[in-house]
C-alpha cells in the first residue's frame, strides 16, 4: 500500500481526504486505483486522452516522476505519492 | 548579491550614516551580514509584483532590513475585504491605490527606502522595461497568467524569481531563474485551463498564511542579496498550515523547458492571457442573452411576476448573506438535484459575483429547463444595486 497525499484543491474529489491509501506495483497503477476509487479526479488529472495534464506534478516521495520512470516508476510499500497541482494566489 | 548595481541616478552607497548604523545594529553585529551586508542590502534593488497578500508583508520586512530601493507593481486600489491578510494597509486606506498606501507604511517603517511606483497592470509590454532596473523580482501576484510572464522576463533577463503562491491553508515557495536553478515553467510547463483551479477570492485564505509564504520569500530575497546561505532553488517548498507540516520536494530543471532548456523556443514575451486561455474582459461589458440584472430581478420580483431564484453559492457563503426568496442548491449538487426544479417556471440563477450561476445557468439550458436568466454580478451587485443592507464579502 502506497500513501497519496491530495492536495486542498483536489480534496473535494476525493471524499474531502487528505491522504488516501491505494495498492499499486507502479506509479501508474497507484493513480489507475485511485481514479478508480474517486472517479472525479480522473478529470482533474488527466487529459481526455488520458495524459498526466501538465499542471499536475506527481512525487514519489520528494522525486517527480517524470525524472524516474514516469507511470512505470516502481512504488514500495511505505512509499508517498503526492499530487501537487499548480496554484497562483497570492495577491488578492 | 555581487552584481548588484545602484538605482540609475542613485549613487552606489558606500557608507551608512550614523542613523542607519542604529537603525540595523542587529543586524551590523551578525558576522553573516555585517557592514558590508548592510550596504548590499542598502544597494540593492528589489521589485515586488502585487502589493497583496504576499507582497505585504515582503514590502514590510524588506524595508525594515534596509533594502534600498523597492519597486511596487499593482493597479489595484485597497479593499477592505484585503484587510484580513494584507498587513501593509489599514482600515482608513479603503479606497485608495494599494502603491499609494504601502508607499505610506513604507516611509512610516524606513524613510531610507526609495519606493518606486509602477502603477499600472504588468504586460508583455511593459514587463522588460519594468524589471530590467532591478536585481531581484519577488512574485506575489494571483493569476496564471502574470506568474507566467514575470516567470519569462525573469529568464529572458537573468534576473532571481523568488516565487510564492497560497491556496486556502497551503503553500508553495521556490526560487526561480537563478543561475543554473530551474524555472516556473520547469516545474508546471502548463496553466491549468481556467476555472479548473480555484482562486484565493473564491476558494478563500487564511489570512496568516501569505503572512507565512511572504516572509520565506523576503528571507529568500535577503538571502540573494547578502550571497549567505543556501538558497531555495531546485526545491519547491510545501506549507500546510492546518498540519503545521512543511514539505520539500527537488526539482530539475527540464531540458525540454521551453524558455530556459537549450532548445528554447520562447525567445520573447508571448500573450500570456492566451497562453492560459483567459479571455480578455470585453471592454463594454454589455447584458448578453440570457442574462438579467438585479435591479431587473428586484423589479419581477416586486411586480409579482413568478419566478425561481436559485443561489448556486456553497452553504458557508449563504449563511454570510441570502436574498430573501432565493434557494440554496450549491452548484457542485446541481447536476443530482435537478429534479428539485420546476421546469413549468421561469428560473434566475445567482451567486457571489456571477461566474458559478453562469456555468450552472449553462447547465440547467443543457439539461433541457427553458426560460434560464443569469443575474449579472451576483449578490455583490444586489448588494451595490438593490440593496445595501446585504453585506459584502
Amino acid at each position: 500500500m502506497a500513501k497519496v497525499l491530495i492536495p486542498t484543491p483536489l480534496r473535494q474529489y476525493a471524499g474531502g481526504q487528505k491522504e488516501v491509501e491505494v495498492s499499486g506495483a507502479t506509479v501508474g497503477e497507484v493513480l489507475t486505483a485511485l481514479t478508480t476509487e474517486f472517479a472525479d479526479l480522473r478529470n482533474h488529472l488527466y487529459t481526455s486522452d488520458g495524459k498526466l495534464r501538465t499542471f499536475v506534478n506527481v512525487y514519489l516521495n520528494d522525486d517527480d516522476v517524470r525524472y524516474l520512470d514516469r507511470d512505470r516508476t516502481a512504488v514500495a510499500a511505505g512509499d508517498t505519492l503526492s499530487i501537487v497541482p499548480s496554484i497562483a494566489g497570492g495577491s488578492r | 548579491m555581487s552584481g548588484v548595481t545602484a538605482p540609475a541616478g542613485v549613487p552606489r552607497a558606500t557608507a551608512l550614516t550614523n542613523e542607519e548604523i542604529e537603525r540595523y545594529s542587529r543586524h551590523l553585529i551578525l558576522p553573516e551580514v555585517g557592514v558590508e551586508g548592510q550596504l548590499k542590502l542598502k544597494n540593492a534593488r528589489v521589485l515586488l509584483v502585487g502589493t497583496g497578500g504576499l507582497g505585504a508583508p515582503m514590502a514590510l520586512y524588506l524595508s525594515a532590513a534596509g533594502v534600498g530601493t523597492l519597486g511596487l507593481v499593482d493597479f489595484d486600489v485597497v479593499d477592505r475585504s484585503n484587510l484580513q491578510r494584507q498587513v501593509i494597509h489599514g482600515t482608513g486606506d479603503v479606497g485608495r491605490k494599494k502603491v499609494e498606501s504601502a508607499a505610506a507604511a513604507i516611509a512610516e517603517i524606513n524613510p531610507n527606502v526609495r519606493v518606486v511606483k509602477h502603477e499600472l497592470a504588468l504586460s508583455s509590454e511593459n514587463a522588460l522595461d519594468i524589471f530590467k532596473d532591478y536585481d531581484i523580482v519577488a512574485d506575489g501576484t494571483d493569476n496564471f497568467p502574470t506568474r507566467y510572464l514575470v516567470n519569462d522576463a525573469c529568464v529572458l533577463l537573468g534576473k532571481p524569481n523568488v516565487y510564492g503562491s497560497i491556496f486556502r491553508f497551503e503553500g508553495q515557495a521556490s526560487v526561480f531563474a537563478v543561475e543554473d536553478a530551474p524555472c516556473y515553467r520547469c516545474l508546471y510547463p502548463e496553466p491549468p485551463p481556467p476555472g479548473l483551479v480555484p482562486s484565493c477570492a473564491e476558494g478563500g485564505v487564511l489570512g496568516i498564511l501569505p503572512g507565512i509564504i511572504g516572509l520565506i520569500q523576503a528571507t529568500e530575497v535577503v538571502k540573494l542579496i547578502l550571497g549567505q546561505g543556501e538558497p531555495l532553488k531546485g526545491r519547491l517548498l510545501l506549507y500546510d498550515a492546518l498540519a503545521m507540516r512543511f514539505r520539500e520536494l527537488k526539482l530539475r530543471k527540464d531540458p525540454e523547458c521551453p524558455i530556459c532548456g537549450p532548445h528554447r523556443t520562447i525567445t520573447k514575451l508571448i500573450d500570456y492571457h492566451q497562453f492560459c486561455g483567459v479571455p480578455q474582459a470585453p471592454s463594454a461589458p454589455a447584458a448578453a442573452d440570457g442574462e438579467i440584472d438585479p435591479a431587473a430581478v428586484k423589479a419581477r420580483s416586486d411586480s409579482g411576476e413568478d419566478f425561481q431564484l436559485i443561489d448556486v453559492r456553497e452553504p458557508h457563503e449563504y449563511q454570510i448573506c441570502r436574498i430573501p426568496q432565493a434557494r440554496l442548491i450549491p452548484l457542485g449538487e446541481l447536476p443530482q438535484r435537478l429534479h428539485e426544479i420546476d421546469r413549468s417556471r421561469p428560473i434566475v440563477v445567482h451567486c457571489k459575483a456571477g461566474g458559478r450561476s453562469a456555468k450552472a445557468a449553462d447547465l440547467l439550458r443543457r439539461n433541457g429547463f427553458t426560460g434560464v436568466l443569469n443575474m449579472t454580478g451576483g449578490i455583490l451587485a444586489w448588494s451595490d444595486k438593490v440593496d445595501p443592507s446585504v453585506p459584502k464579502y
